[in-house]
């Protein structure tokens, strides 16, 4: 059956966003970036060849008494080694649709054991022994100047060739 | 998440964003993205679907490898539900739910005050 819509079928989570919000008081709307420019650049490497790590905007965990608010502030970049990852990433503190769908199941959305089962079926190189954490920054100066350099030294100092950067 | 792929990109590591917010990481412009259109909270593919979680992963890896210019956006073939019920829910405002909202709005910004304060 052939299905039409008089709309694009994905949703427009800035346009969505910015009517939530103003619903909620926020007489200025959030600007996001846009660039006209992409940076690239080509895997040099075979895959089979490769290390590659995760990046995960999820958080480890929360501590007792801590404020979702507080913690959010709080947040740093982390590198975490792949075996003392949290049995659940601690995520209520980030934008998405709870009611919906869940994430109980980490690999739907840090899939450490998916990338895993790569390296040993030789799709990938080697898995890198550790992931890393970003926060969502309102700012995107903080992000972009401060939080993005720390993973890319992270990376560096683990031999990373490669990053898989799943968006919550 | 697509800030920090395009400092990588531009300091020679390549990446692949994964995730459902298609309009927000295409304006911000990566070097390349997996869609998959689902709600936002599961861009490697649906909880406890472990075949989903791999396909998701070897279209990941095959993009890092194949890419061969900026902007390359490849949709995986998922679709979350026969019907469209949360396309309309989240985020949704309708008549009803502003002044629940503007209520919400106002704690939140006391909230945010009270812990700068700290």
């Amino acid at each position: 059956m052939i299905k039409r819509r008089p709309y694009r079928s994905f949703l427009s989570y800035i346009d969505l966003s910015r009517e939530y919000y103003a619903a909620h008081g926020y007489s200025k709307p959030y600007a996001w970036i846009s660039n006209q420019k992409v940076p690239f650049t080509k895997l040099e490497k075979p895959l089979s060849e490769c290390r590659i790590a995760l990046l995960t905007t999820a958080d480890l965990k929360m501590l007792p008494g801590e404020s979702s608010q507080e913690r959010h502030l709080s947040r740093k970049v982390y590198a975490c080694p792949v075996d003392e990852a949290p049995e659940h990433f601690y995520t209520q503190d980030l934008q998405w649709d709870q009611g919906s769908t869940h994430t109980n199941d980490n690999d739907s959305f840090m899939p450490l054991n998916r990338l895993a089962e790569c390296a040993e079926n030789g799709r990938i190189g080697s898995a890198a022994p550790k992931f890393y954490g970003v926060m969502t920054d309102y700012s995107q100066g903080k992000t972009s100047k401060k939080s993005a350099p720390q993973v890319l030294e992270l990376c560096k100092e683990d031999n990373v060739d490669a990053l898989i950067l799943p968006a919550l | 998440m697509s800030l920090v792929a395009r400092h990588l990109e531009e300091n020679k590591l390549p990446s692949v964003v994964v995730g459902s917010a298609r309009d927000i990481v295409e304006e911000c412009g990566v070097a390349r993205f997996l869609f998959t259109d689902f709600p936002l909270g599961n861009p490697f593919g649906k909880p406890w679907d472990k075949e989903m979680q791999r396909s998701i992963m070897d279209m990941a890896l095959t993009l890092l490898e194949c890419a061969w210019q900026p902007r390359t956006t490849v949709q995986t073939p998922f679709t979350w539900s026969e019907d469209d019920t949360w396309r309309n829910a989240f985020m949704h405002v309708s008549e009803e739910q502003r002044e629940e909202y503007k209520k919400l709005g106002e704690a939140r910004r006391a909230e945010q005050a009270k812990t700068k304060k700290k």
